[in-house]
């Protein structure tokens, strides 16, 4: 039971008062009260049961941010040393939690409503007639489809960083050069890029890759026309961003491998396939298996590039499921029933990620 | 095989081991180049493309000086071109308020992130904590599961509490937001930081008398500190190029550079060197960003890959 104890042991003397307990207990109830009593009165002056209030909810944000400062000193307050230790890890945690948990069950009762921002009334809860239209429509389904095929690409990048990983770790001169310039791409906004490429390079009258295919004998380049085309197209600008991302953590694993392993495998006399095949690959699974799992994360929130080169065009077919909640908030002002759509979408993330990890730590611990 | 040491490298066996090289050498140039041309063709066509006048757009030239006189006219549009610095722009003014925003929000929420998720990560990689249920593993994936939150998720119940805290369409709010977005990746690259540090440097400094925040400021932040370099690069980068917040939750004020570049993109039709020199400015702060720190963002994105 190594992990029972601390990794740093502190020794802690705090002789604590009963009163210096008291004075800390009062710091964070008398600042939650004061919270709880500002967040009351403004709610009764938006209720319209009293005029005294504010214009806006900020001065209870205030009197949050108060409570969560005393909520920290009174650590130190009450329990001395320990509570320094906590100091640490509480602050994000509040962060956290605040920003995350509170939208998160804010936003599930916005998706039972019928909340749209641009009708007077309010939100009504209009219990599960929300579901009933996302069940029935084709486009949120279309959307996920779509994510399907996003999320497969990824396979390809894979190669093609591995590839390129591969081609950086060999003996080259101007290793810093290339790795610079393969890097590049990932710094580049996807807004920029949308320009750049999609609506500049691919523009079909005078984009240099659209004359580029004509001089090669494509008579009427479009690559935005048809739905495969355009999908493709949206796959290659991200892939173009993200490859840097996978190359990195390819390559540094790839410098991390023991040396004397590889060179035992070439006294051997294993070709340079039969090195990679059955040495490099199964000791760049972890490493693999890590770039890939963020990298899919990463491509579930794809959206910036489709919303500004496609808008989901043509027809749907390039729609990711946030560019297509993204248009419903826009176009519609659908907020109840785009945050249902959006609620779905976590639950089917987080399944799917808690799936493909299962799988992969199965597979991982699998005996070659 | 009599000879133990060979003289003359001219056996048949040799030179072709040797023509194999050559080619191989060739092989992996020819595809290190012509990678690097993909990486670079996009960058070069926007940054020459803001120094072109329409014909040249329409007839396709490409080379600066060869096929055609670079002028200043896309940057003129921004009121950025050397004959229009000196005087009054609206469209500078503009510009630059964007700017501005974007540097002030990503730096802001970068330092936010690496500061609370620094701490975060010492206090993990160092003490167990008990908060009801949770344990020390469980709190670290808490933090690490925030990276797959989809951030149309938190969209528009942002949108509706920010109206009502009145931070919609402010600075504060966005950096508040990037800050979450990025505290997961700070979280992940300290703790592995924080791991490699042994803790016979405190506990050493603990025996001299110091606190256990006296030790970690003084003795582990200072040997921390590439790790923290590496995550606040990578943290400004992606708050500078986020979307999708920005374009949703800010109208006037604090609109950042990518909602910008985004809206002129619709109604610019074949003005191009426009738009090619407002996506120049956008992208030319990170560029330059890439080439003198590609060190620390390397060493960013490695953590946490090899054990």
């Amino acid at each position: 039971m190594e992990n029972e104890g601390d990794l740093l042991h502190t020794v802690t003397s705090d002789q604590i008062s009963p009163a210096r307990i008291r004075t800390g207990r009062l710091m964070t109830w008398g600042a939650a009260a004061l919270f709880a009593a500002l967040a009351l009165l403004q709610a009764l002056h938006e209720a319209g049961h009293i005029g005294a209030g504010f214009d806006s909810w900020r001065p209870v944000l205030y009197a949050y941010l108060l409570w969560a400062t005393a909520l920290c000193a009174a650590q130190v307050v009450t329990r001395g040393e320990k509570g320094k230790r906590s100091l640490f890890v509480l602050p994000a945690v509040l962060f956290v939690v605040s920003l995350v948990v509170f939208p998160l069950l804010f936003g599930l009762y916005i998706s039972f409503t019928d909340w749209n921002l641009a009708s007077q009334n309010g939100a009504r809860p209009n219990g599960t007639a929300n579901l009933v239209q996302m069940w029935n429509d084709a486009f949120y389904w279309n959307a996920l489809k779509n994510m399907v095929y996003y999320v497969l690409a990824v396979s390809v990048e894979y190669v093609i960083a591995f590839g390129l990983a591969l081609l950086l770790n060999a003996q080259i001169r101007a290793r810093k050069f290339f790795r610079v310039v393969f890097l590049l791409p990932l710094m580049l906004s996807p807004v920029a890029v949308s320009w750049m490429i999609g609506k500049s390079m691919l523009e079909v009258r005078f984009g240099p890759i659209a004359r580029a295919a004509r001089e090669l004998g494509w008579d009427s380049p479009s690559f935005f026309g048809s739905p495969e085309m355009a999908r493709f197209m949206i796959m290659a600008m991200d892939a173009w961003t993200f490859i840097p991302f996978m190359m990195i953590m390819l390559l540094a694993g790839l410098q991390a491998l023991p040396r004397e392993v590889i060179e035992a495998s070439k006294v051997d006399g294993a070709s340079a396939w039969q090195a990679f095949r059955e040495v490099i690959f199964p000791l760049m699974l972890p490493v693999s298996v890590t770039a890939v799992v963020i990298r899919i994360i990463f491509k579930l929130k794809l959206a910036d590039i489709i919303i500004n080169v496609t808008s989901g065009g043509p027809g749907g077919a390039t729609d990711s499921v946030t560019s297509f909640i993204f248009r419903e908030y826009r176009d519609r002002s659908n907020v109840g029933y785009g945050t249902l759509l959006a609620m779905v979408y976590l639950v089917l993330i987080i399944l799917f990620v808690t799936a493909l990890l299962k799988l992969v730590s199965r597979w991982m611990e699998r005996p070659a | 095989m009599t000879d133990s040491t060979q003289i003359f490298h001219d056996n048949p066996s040799d030179t072709a081991r040797k023509a194999r090289r050559v080619v191989s050498r060739t092989v992996i140039y020819a595809l290190l180049l012509s990678w690097a041309v993909i990486c670079l063709f996009p960058i070069f066509w926007t940054l020459t493309t803001a120094f072109k006048l329409a014909p040249d757009v329409m007839k396709g030239n490409l080379i600066p000086w060869v096929d055609f006189t670079p002028r200043w006219k896309g940057w003129a549009s921004l009121g950025l071109s050397p004959d229009l610095i000196g005087e009054v722009s609206t469209v500078r003014e503009e510009f630059l308020k964007r700017f501005w925003n974007s540097t002030i929000v990503a730096v802001s929420a970068s330092a936010l992130a690496v500061a609370l998720g620094s701490l975060a990560a010492y206090g993990l990689s160092r003490f167990n904590y008990r908060f009801g249920f949770m344990r020390n593993s469980d709190i670290s994936f808490f933090f690490l599961s925030q990276m797959i939150l989809p951030p149309v998720v938190l969209a528009l119940p942002f949108l509706v509490l920010y109206k009502s805290l009145a931070l919609l369409d402010t600075r504060v709010g966005l950096i508040l937001l990037y800050t979450l977005m990025v505290l997961p990746i700070v979280v992940w690259i300290m703790r592995d930081q924080f791991q490699g540090i042994p803790v016979e440097l405190e506990e050493a400094a603990l025996v001299d008398g110091l606190g256990i925040w006296g030790a970690f400021l003084q003795i582990v932040l200072p040997l921390a500190l590439p790790g923290m370099v590496a995550a606040f690069i990578l943290s400004l980068v992606l708050c500078w190029n986020e979307y999708f917040f920005a374009a949703l939750l800010t109208s006037t004020d604090a609109k950042t550079l990518p909602v910008m570049v985004a809206s002129q993109t619709g109604s610019q039709g074949i003005n191009w060197w426009s738009m090619a020199a407002l996506s120049s400015a956008a992208i030319l702060p990170l560029i330059v960003v890439a080439i003198v720190l590609e060190r620390y963002i390397i060493k960013g994105m490695a953590a946490g890959a090899v054990k």
